[in-house]
């Protein structure tokens, strides 16, 4: 590497970049906004870190939640008080909001609030004094998106259950929760002293009790989880700040970690840009390089210039791609806000930007290696003898593997440093290359394909045209695999996206239910049944339902076997607490997979159930065992009678364990009611009745649903999509330089047939007729290959159908045809103005 | 190697294999050349000229057979080493220039010496003495593509002898120019290789230009056909011109 050092390589290789600005820029340029990408995310991750470490405490608002689904009982109220410090509670379920003023209905997240919750951090609202009133007064916060859905205003009420109250102002942020909860379910805080008077928490009511505490500055947390972890008379899961801090941490993890591939596949891009722009700057120093061999220099010495070069534009494309990396940065929190649970405070990353440079640097180095090592085989026997083969010729096929294999393994590390995940980073660089390999055999057959049936009876300008695609020096395969690239990733993403929303597009089918009534007392279904009829809606599905937790396992009891290290049975589905059913027959969305499915239970011994395929995997059960259920503190012997699939994708209650008729009856129970309204107005009006009736029963409007997850899709689309932008300018500026270099390998061709007599028009329907079966060829092939990627999402992933969109396929078809069209022939446009000679001087630099 | 020679080839033989095919291009030729002396190799295409010089300059290894160039056993050298030599001893013209298109006439001449590691100020005013010498003292920061084809051929005359090289091979210096400026690039040759005492091996078609050498080696198939010294060569003259009259 001494030669690398010497003075003498550093000046000829600035002599020599001098007069190749423009080609060179080219090179760097594809670069740039694969870096940009890279440090923007990586900047982003490492301030949210930074952020949430700083406002750690405010992430949950108190030192310790504690939270349990049933009332406090005396000994968990005792065991409070033990614990000491600032004690605030809070009481948590879903319910209707009416506002009378508009007569609107909302299934909302009520939050009866008592004490100084939060501690750390502020609730913020609008007035900002609005949190006193709510403290003082009888007055309800509502969420600011609530209010400007309805049209409601500070001063207008709020009906909850049986108690009316004005509405005292809107929240803005609560502390530690992202503002897209608000699009899940809108939070109502009410005083907590108001809870009874709403008449809204009944038997079978999902409520979470919480209570907040606030210790003194060096309390030992350790025992204080260790005290929660002891037993007591009712199940008490918790919260602390570390724990929330590893939560939020975890979670954007994983976004960093998916929009980092995103970003890494421009720089993978960029990549190959800059492989193509360098593999043609070099092949025309292959002669220089000869010369300077001739006259004395060796054989590294005249490879380190350019090596010099390569890496000296590698570091100056990562210092523009860290630069404007630094400034979109700005621009991601404004994009991912409303799912970040912290006002994100933008900094200077140093990782980031070391990340950058040697991200930048390393791949143009990684990428530039092979073409460049072919200069050091450059024998000055060609300055006798011009050497016009391909230039990857002149190295073995040992050689050119082991740079393969390098730069495989480079993808490969770089994706599992990005990801901290090597099964991820393994799996992300197999799909890059057989995504490469498929395109580049892809390119290759078309090449082949073209030759073998050649359509001869063409005009010659087309005939022209069509064999530059195949003919030596062609830039077929680099354009075909950095477009293709392009296009297989962003119409993936669009595709997936698409059936995504296709499939939740469940409510628009004739028939299909899109009203769901619940928390339904035995006593007031026959009414809820009635309001349904007479507003000219039909009942769909009526169903009890009936709360349960299972006791034990085959004998054994689950909190055993939740101790059980050996024993390969979910926590959650022995913790969780079962809403089953009872009927004689089984529905049409249910097929039974094994066993039998018996309508009437025995009357004496175990009741025979069925079990849905996933919680029957889930706690390891087969037909025959035995499942002891705590139906309300009552015990209920049953076994495993059969296991069934159920298409949990039906707008109907579905459920995991279906009882038979005749035992559950007389249990404590709640019934569910399924309708379709026929439109908007008539779903408001059965709402609004049943509320007004009844108010403990939640409604959930599948249509607002619908537009809530259209709007979730849309926004994290949006941000998705933000950083695709990086790949597809990528793959436009790699299009732009591969037409721009290759551009002198058919420029003396031009030249000659302008010489020969051909006219401008004759030149720019040849040049124009190459570019156009580059781009239709590029985008035919990254649609076919997305579309396989999307149907093997659909089939192996989602589990979902998938038919692509005709109108995509034509638009983007079209689209990338003309651009590159439009590319190719406006960086060639010097062919046709300037004279054959001026074009050769111009280009003999 | 006769002690006057500076270049001394003997029973080299030079094949390329293609594909099944193996073809010889040069079959067991010998002959040495005296330093200071100028000769021309000739022959018709395919004869093995090319070949010949660019094993002879160190440019390729030959396949059987020695080469001696100023008493060092070229075969015997690795890539670096035959680059020094060729640095060191060596000057080349080509007939089509060969010149490094991205640097100027005087950065293109500099090179040689540069690589040698000479001051910077040295080299340059050497650079530009002998482009002032060529007749281009106003084009010393023009690039090839700015300069006649002449012009070039003059910064690739330059170039060569910036080292001052033991020997000067010149393949078909003349061959891309027109009659008049071939002519002034012949007188440019001659005229440096005598002002320098440099030895200068020449690879022409032009037999003209050839009988101007003092001796002829005409190449045929691969082989030396014929080897003659000529009579009222340039070099003949030249040697009249430059030796004192009491010697």
């Amino acid at each position: 590497m001494n030669s690398f050092f010497s003075s003498w390589t550093w000046k000829m290789a600035w002599r020599d970049a001098r007069s190749n600005k423009g080609r060179l820029f080219i090179y760097i340029s594809a670069i740039i906004l694969g870096v940009a990408a890279q440090v923007a995310i990586t900047s982003f991750r490492e301030n949210i870190d930074h952020t949430v470490n700083s406002q750690a405490k405010e992430l949950l608002g108190a030192d310790l939640e504690v939270e349990t689904n049933e009332p406090y009982t005396d000994q968990t109220l005792a065991f409070f008080d033990s614990l000491g410090g600032q004690q605030s509670s809070v009481v948590e379920f879903a319910s209707m909001a009416y506002f009378p003023k508009t007569g609107s209905t909302r299934l909302s997240n009520i939050r009866a609030l008592e004490g100084g919750f939060p501690f750390y951090g502020e609730l913020l609202t609008q007035p900002k004094n609005a949190v006193e009133k709510l403290r003082t007064g009888n007055q309800a916060l509502v969420d600011q998106t609530l209010m400007t859905q309805f049209n409601i205003r500070i001063g207008d009420s709020v009906k909850i259950g049986n108690v009316i109250l004005p509405i005292g102002g809107a929240i803005e942020k609560v502390p530690g929760e992202a503002a897209a909860v608000s699009l899940i379910g809108p939070r109502i805080f009410i005083p907590q002293r108001l809870v009874d008077s709403t008449n809204l928490i009944q038997p079978g009511s999902r409520v979470e009790y919480k209570t907040y505490f606030k210790f003194e500055a060096g309390r030992n947390m350790a025992a204080v989880e260790a005290s929660l972890e002891a037993d007591h008379d009712q199940r008490l899961r918790y919260d602390t700040v570390e724990e929330r801090k590893e939560e939020i941490g975890e979670a954007v993890a994983n976004l960093s970690k998916f929009l980092n591939l995103i970003g890494f596949v421009a720089l993978l891009l960029g990549g190959i840009g800059v492989a193509s722009a360098i593999h043609v700057y070099i092949k025309r120093k292959v002669d220089t390089a000869a010369i300077l061999r001739c006259l004395g220099s060796s054989a590294r010495q005249a490879m380190n210039i350019f090596l010099v070069q390569a890496l000296v534009l590698g570091f100056i494309g990562a210092l523009c791609g860290t630069l404007l990396g630094l400034g979109v940065q700005f621009m991601l929190p404004g994009l991912f806000n409303e799912f970040l649970p912290v006002q994100v405070d933008i900094g200077i990353s140093w990782f980031a930007i070391g990340l950058g440079f040697l991200t930048g640097t390393g791949v143009s180095f990684i990428f530039a290696l092979l073409p460049l090592l072919t200069l050091s085989k450059a024998s000055p026997l060609y300055t006798l003898r011009t050497f016009d083969d391909s230039i990857t010729s002149l190295l073995s096929t040992k050689t050119k593997g082991i740079i393969y294999l390098l730069i495989a393994i480079t993808i490969a590390g770089y994706a599992v440093l990005l990801t901290s995940d090597w099964q991820v980073g393994l799996f992300f660089t197999a799909g890059i290359i057989i995504a490469f390999g498929l395109l580049l055999g892809v390119a290759r057959m078309l090449m082949m394909l073209i030759r073998r049936f050649f359509p001869t009876s063409w005009p010659y300008v087309w005939r022209q045209g069509l064999a530059n695609l195949y003919r030596p020096n062609n830039q077929t395969t680099a354009l075909m695999v950095s477009l293709g690239l392009g296009v297989l990733l962003i119409s993936t993403l669009y595709f997936s996206q698409n059936m995504l929303m296709n499939e939740l597009q469940f409510a628009s089918r004739e028939d299909a239910p899109n009203l769901i009534f619940y928390d339904i007392q035995p006593d007031q279904n026959d009414g809820v049944n009635s309001i349904i009829k007479r507003n000219g809606a039909r009942v769909i599905q009526n169903v009890p339902m009936v709360t349960m937790r299972i006791d034990s396992l085959n004998g054994v009891s689950a909190d055993s076997i939740r101790n059980d290290s050996t024993r390969d049975v979910s926590g959650w589905a022995l913790r969780r607490e079962y809403r089953s059913t009872y009927r004689d027959t089984l529905l049409d969305s249910e097929t039974l997979l094994e066993g039998e499915w018996v309508g009437r239970a025995p009357d004496t011994g175990a009741v025979p159930i069925s079990l849905a395929q996933e919680i029957a995997e889930d706690l390891s059960a087969g037909i025959g065992d035995t499942l002891t259920f705590d139906v309300q503190g009552i015990p209920v012997k049953t076994y495993v009678g059969s296991i069934r699939e159920v298409d949990f994708q039906r707008v109907q209650p579905n459920f995991f364990v279906l009882f038979p008729s005749g035992v559950l009856e007389p249990a404590p129970q709640i019934f569910v009611t399924v309708t379709r309204a026929i439109d908007r107005n008539q779903s408001v009006q059965i709402q609004q009745d049943v509320v007004q009736s009844y108010p403990n029963i939640s409604a959930i409007d599948v249509r607002l649903i619908l537009s809530t997850i259209q709007s979730f899709i849309d926004k994290i689309s949006f941000a998705i999509e933000f950083m695709a932008l990086f790949s597809i300018i990528t793959g436009l500026i790699v299009l732009a330089s591969s037409v721009i270099v290759s551009r002198f390998q058919r420029i003396r061709e031009s030249v000659l047939l302008r010489t020969l007599g051909a006219s401008k028009r004759q030149i720019l329907i040849i040049t124009g007729v190459e570019y156009l079966f580059l781009g239709l060829l590029s985008a035919l092939t990254g649609l076919f290959l997305s579309i396989i990627t999307a149907w093997a999402l659909s089939y192996f992933y989602f589990d979902i159908s998938f038919i692509p969109n005709l109108w995509v396929i034509v638009l983007l078809t079209l689209g990338l045809t003309g651009l590159t069209l439009l590319i190719g022939l406006f960086s060639s446009r010097d062919i046709y103005k300037k004279t054959p000679l001026e074009i050769l001087r111009l280009e003999g630099t | 190697m006769e002690s006057n020679s500076i270049l001394s080839v003997s029973s080299l033989t030079q094949t390329f294999t293609t594909g099944d095919h193996k073809l010889t291009v040069l079959d067991d030729v010998s002959f040495s050349i005296e330093k200071g002396s100028m000769c021309s190799i000739v022959g018709p295409s395919g004869s093995g000229k090319t070949t010949l010089v660019g094993l002879c300059a160190g440019l390729d290894r030959p396949a059987k057979g020695t080469i001696i160039l100023n008493d060092i056993n070229i075969g015997k050298l690795n890539e670096d080493e035959r680059a020094k030599m060729r640095n060191q001893h060596v000057g080349f013209v080509f007939q089509t220039f060969q010149l490094v298109p991205t640097l100027t006439a005087l950065e293109n001449v500099m090179v040689p010496l540069e690589l040698r590691g000479s001051s910077a100020a040295s080299t340059q005013l050497k650079a530009t003495e002998l482009l002032a010498k060529v007749g281009l003292s106003d084009r010393l920061h023009h690039y090839p593509a700015q300069l006649s084809g002449g012009e070039q051929q003059r910064v690739a005359i330059a170039r060569a002898f910036i080292n001052e090289p033991d020997i000067l091979f010149a393949d078909e210096p003349t061959g891309n120019l027109d009659a008049e400026t071939g002519a002034t690039i012949e007188d440019l040759l001659f005229e440096l290789n005598r002002d320098l005492g440099t030895t200068l091996v020449l690879v022409t078609h032009d037999l003209t230009l050839a009988n101007k050498c003092e001796r002829v080696i005409e190449l045929k198939k691969g082989s030396i056909y014929r080897d003659e010294v000529t009579t009222d060569t340039v070099a003949a003259k030249s040697r009249e011109q430059v030796t004192p009259p009491n010697q």
